[in-house]
């Protein structure tokens, strides 16, 4: 490509202007109409709730980012929606995301690790077994699920908001793919040097999966994150709300004496972790994605 | 694909799958068994008789107007958001790929609404059509468009197909990206030798070597409008107005724990199961396709 660059030709087989220039202008366009609402929302969430009332509401960013910002994460916001603090709904999530993408990678580690690396009876029956989970979304068996977490006293707790939302298969096909694809010296090197099993798995495995487990954990982080239909079902007292389940319950007093800065507020709050995490490990992130669903 | 050299353990194998094999078969299996269960059985509404009726449940599916139209419902939603969806990605990817300079700050830019969970995407996009504050619907009033989705069912459908199309254009768009740059460039070149202009090298080269990513990005978002949508939906319409939003995922829902319904949900359940079962072996038909070929 560079070589053709060189030779005055262009990387785009040819040059055509036009097309550059109608190139960038359907991004440009594209990335308009994509960013569009988030920036309403961050310009909502600096305005007063009387200024949002007033249509059409102004386009350009207020002077009550703070004071609504505060509002939210204390709920002191008003209104007639649900008061409770955005701050504990931020730790509620930020604790499930996280039991969520580390439990999924260790579970599944392990898992992947006994298929690929050992023989036992009723390996493939196991194998099958964790493959058909893949069909069987959380949301096609809501009611029943719930009677079970129910029944063992798991509602409102961290473990009922997490545990069923752990067993999926995808982490452990992508670690098995991965494990398949390792060279099989390097266990007669291991089991030469009179290393185990655990020995292995834990000096030359897990080191040699880093790259699937950053991808797997943004994937798995921002999807524990995102989780409404689940909580929604599992938390009843304010206090374990995650913060996806907080904004619903405040928009849920009726449109006219809606606070809508102090909504969007939150809204911004809600979508920040999982976006910081998306940004800042976008490579891994975009490598993961691509190798997950092949 | 199998490994050849392997550890000898009696007992760490079943140690190392225990975790993931307790959390699947109580959460998994005895609930999905428990549905099926369910769904031949009726009870009443406090609960304290439980009686077998067969199919009977199922039959009472089929014979519930508004179950066939949230079947009709979730057939136009998905269709709607699978092919603008995949179609707008499409044109963004086609035109990304073009683009030399600049072309990480649009992928950059164009990713932020994957990380946006879909209530909160359902209550941006339910804030900018509001009929009373909202910006966009102030707009369209200008225009001598009466917005109100709150009342017009058209409106409400389009509303949630535009936000569960804008919360996947960042998914299609990164594959179609990978896909893209895939195509050995040496292709496009000879056809540029031979003359073909871009317009036709789209549609005679690039576009047949992306089928197998647009047809996985086809079961993908099919299943994402299936299931990943309630949230949207729950958030900006509520199902309504009347039951005309009201997705299969959603009756489930309303059935089971605001009506309960129990054998009827369960029920939908099963149906739902059945179709996700389709959905996944015709994508893995087609992958193993993909792979010979």
């Amino acid at each position: 490509m560079l070589g053709a660059a060189r030779r005055g030709g262009n990387p785009m087989v040819e040059r055509r202007p036009f097309l550059t220039f109608l190139s960038h202008a359907v991004m440009v366009l594209g990335v308009l109409v994509v960013a569009f609402p988030l920036y309403l929302t961050f310009v909502a969430s600096t305005q007063t709730s009387q200024a949002i009332v007033q249509t059409p509401m102004p386009l350009l960013p207020g002077g009550h980012l703070i004071d609504n910002y505060i509002a939210a994460l204390n709920g002191t916001g008003g209104g007639s929606g649900s008061k409770a603090p955005v701050a504990r709904m931020m730790t509620v999530s930020l604790i499930s995301a996280l039991i969520i993408s580390i439990g999924k990678i260790a579970i599944s580690l392990l898992s992947a690790f006994a298929i690929v690396y050992f023989r036992f009876p009723f390996r493939m029956f196991f194998f099958w077994a964790i493959f058909i989970t893949l069909m069987l979304p959380v949301e096609v068996r809501i009611g029943p699920t719930y009677k079970v977490v129910s029944d063992l006293g798991m509602l409102n707790s961290y473990a009922g908001l997490t545990i069923p939302l752990i067993a999926s298969a995808t982490a452990t096909f992508l670690f098995r793919q991965f494990f398949l694809t390792v060279p099989e010296e390097l266990v007669e090197a291991a089991r030469m040097d009179g290393a185990g099993p655990m020995r292995f798995f834990w000096d030359v495995l897990v080191p040699l999966s880093k790259t699937s487990i950053a991808a797997l954990f943004v994937i798995q982080f921002i999807y524990g994150w995102n989780q409404y239909l689940w909580p929604l079902l599992v938390t009843t007292s304010e206090d374990m709300y995650p913060v996806v389940i907080g904004i619903k319950r405040m928009i849920s007093g009726g449109d006219s004496e809606m606070q809508w800065n102090i909504v969007m507020a939150t809204a911004i709050l809600a979508m920040l972790p999982p976006a910081l995490v998306v940004m800042l490990m976008q490579k891994w992130f975009v490598k993961g994605l691509v190798d997950t669903e092949k | 694909m199998e490994k050849r050299v392997f550890f000898r353990s009696r007992w760490l194998p079943w140690v190392l799958i225990a975790p993931q094999v307790a959390v699947i078969a109580i959460f998994f299996f005895w609930p999905a068994g428990q549905a099926l269960v369910q769904s031949l059985q009726q009870s009443d509404a406090f609960g304290t008789q439980v009686d077998w009726v067969g199919l009977e449940n199922f039959r009472n599916l089929w014979n519930d107007e508004t179950y066939l139209a949230s079947f009709y419902t979730t057939a136009i939603f998905s269709s709607l958001v699978a092919v603008l969806g995949i179609s707008l990605s499409l044109l963004l990817a086609v035109f990304a790929d073009r683009i030399v300079k600049g072309a990480l700050a649009y992928k950059t830019l164009l990713i932020w609404p994957y990380a946006v969970a879909p209530a909160v995407a359902g209550v941006l996009w339910l804030f900018m059509f509001a009929p009373s504050v909202g910006v966009v619907s102030y707009w369209l009033r200008a225009l001598g468009i009466d917005w109100n989705h709150l009342l017009n069912s058209r409106h409400a459908m389009t509303l949630v197909v535009m936000a569960a199309v804008w919360k996947q254009i960042s998914y299609n768009f990164l594959f179609f990206l990978a896909g893209l740059q895939s195509i050995p460039k040496s292709l496009i070149e000879a056809a540029a030798i031979d003359g073909a202009r871009p317009w036709r090298r789209f549609w005679t080269i690039v576009f047949p070597l992306l089928s197998p990513t647009t047809f996985f990005l086809l079961v993908i978002n099919i299943v994402y409008a299936f299931f990943d949508t309630f949230a949207i939906i729950d958030a900006a319409t509520q199902g309504g107005p009347g039951k005309d939003t009201a997705i299969l995922v959603y009756k489930v829902y309303f059935d089971g724990f605001k009506a309960m319904d129990l054998g009827g949900s369960a029920a939908q359940s099963v149906v739902l199961m059945v179709i996700v079962v389709a959905l996944t072996v015709v994508q893995f038909r087609f992958v193993e396709k993909k792979v010979n070929y």
